[in-house]
């Protein structure tokens, strides 16, 4: 069934993503980590559809947000990220996932673990968080090419403030602000070491970006004595426009 | 009736190229899994097919290996949308594997390394539609892509093609596998679009 939500808000977070704003009145809710499929069509009658995860937490309002990186060789994304006004109508369908899904009434300790625009399915988890007054120990480890890069900066900033904070750390593969003191690099055992949460506390994971980032980070998480049955991965490439 | 998408154009596939509904084709193989790869060492690789309480057939790889297999080219339509055309394996047809297995069964639910799981008609296993697959375009099949061995079932969509596949079990009941149980189709027909529980 293929909802309408209208464009209510557009908000760049980077040079190349884009946070639409949905207002969807017939919206059934959803859980964080799931996505929607998005459908266009042309005037002649020509569609296309692609998956984006939700990127905001539910609410009594029925929007709904999706944070949206523009693919150079996309069909999809350039028109999302750049043709789409305020006012403009879209087709959804969703909300769709039954298994990267983070849910209130989960108390255990959550590790998410994102790399680029794989950040926004955790995030819907980190707002969930909020808004259901959780207090389940959250710790994000967030993998982005260049300081410019990081998606939601201010709103993750202002994390480390609450009475119950999420512990957010970043990791940087091509340039990292001045001064910092890991040289850029990929994501590495002693980063996963020092800084998510030990295997023995049997925290639920959560990775989510290029499928190399995720090969690569579940197999630190496995070696590092996390159980398999314990990670949960969403994997995303150019081809699927996964966000 | 769809809403037009102002300013849409989009890319349309050349006409000669039929795609099920909603799919769009692409050339690389994106991975879609949903935890961590299972390392599968082929010491202790094991192939068992059972009706739930006794083995029926069973394999080492070097006997699944001494199998006779064949080669086959065959389109790939995942439920995230994008279709590979024309990927050439080498497996063990599931006709092979299941030629002296005598059962009364009409379902197979089949078991990964990981523990993931899928259902799926036994006849749609037969009838040269199904492979254990263990070479993608001439090469070892990559873990990532569900090597050693994975099932292929193309003409359903690649969920039901199990990586990492360990165990087929052949029941009379049908049951839910992993995705299956999460909201997505209990049959997959690519051409029929059926995508979740409900179409």
């Amino acid at each position: 069934m293929w909802r309408v939500g209208t464009v209510v808000a557009l908000h760049d977070e980077t040079a190349i993503v884009r946070t639409i704003r949905l207002k969807v009145p017939d919206w059934p809710s959803h859980v964080a980590g799931q996505h929607v499929d998005v459908r266009l069509t042309a005037s002649d009658g020509y569609s296309a559809v692609r998956s984006y995860s939700i990127a905001s937490a539910p609410n009594s309002e029925n929007y709904v947000e999706l944070t949206i990186e523009r693919l150079p060789e996309g069909e999809v994304s350039p028109y999302l990220t750049q043709e789409v006004a305020v006012g403009d109508r879209l087709e959804l369908r969703g909300p769709i996932g039954g298994w990267f899904v983070w849910r209130r009434c989960q108390t255990e300790p959550v590790q998410l673990i994102g790399g680029g625009s794989g950040i926004v399915p955790l995030m819907a988890m980190i707002r969930s968080r909020s808004v259901w007054r959780s207090t389940a120990p959250f710790r994000l480890l967030y993998s982005a090419r260049e300081p410019s890069a990081v998606l939601y900066q201010d709103e993750l900033h202002a994390l480390s403030g609450h009475d119950c904070p999420v512990t957010v750390t970043y990791a940087y593969t091509r340039a990292t602000p001045k001064g910092w003191p890991r040289p850029p690099g990929r994501v590495d055992a002693s980063l996963i070491a020092n800084t998510t949460w030990p295997a023995n506390l049997a925290a639920t994971s959560y990775v989510c970006g290029s499928t190399s980032f995720v090969e690569s980070i579940a197999g630190l998480l496995t070696a590092s004595g996390h159980e398999p049955d314990k990670i949960r991965t969403e994997r995303f490439g150019p081809t699927g426009e996964r966000k | 009736m769809a809403i037009i998408s102002r300013g849409f154009s989009g890319r349309r596939a050349a006409a000669d190229v039929k795609l099920p509904p909603g799919q769009y084709l692409t050339t690389d193989f994106p991975v879609l899994s949903a935890g961590p790869t299972p390392s599968v060492p082929l010491d202790s690789w094991q192939l068992t097919i059972d009706d739930g309480s006794r083995v029926l057939r069973k394999w080492d790889w070097k006997s699944f290996r001494e199998l006779s297999s064949e080669s086959f080219t065959v389109d790939l339509h995942c439920v995230t949308r994008w279709s590979k055309f024309g990927t050439s394996w080498e497996g063990v047809s599931l006709d092979t594997l299941l030629a002296e297995v005598k059962t009364d069964a009409s379902y197979a639910f089949v078991h990964s390394y990981g523990d993931y799981t899928t259902n799926l008609p036994l006849k749609d296993l037969l009838n040269k539609q199904a492979w254990i697959a263990f070479r993608f375009d001439g090469e070892n099949l990559a873990p990532e892509h569900g090597g050693p061995a994975r099932l292929l079932v193309p003409h359903l969509y690649l969920w039901k093609s199990a990586k990492w596949v360990r165990r087929i079990t052949l029941t009379r009941e049908d049951k839910p596998g992993f995705w299956e149980g999460l909201g997505y189709h209990n049959y997959g027909d690519p051409w029929r679009e059926q995508r979740y529980w409900g179409e």
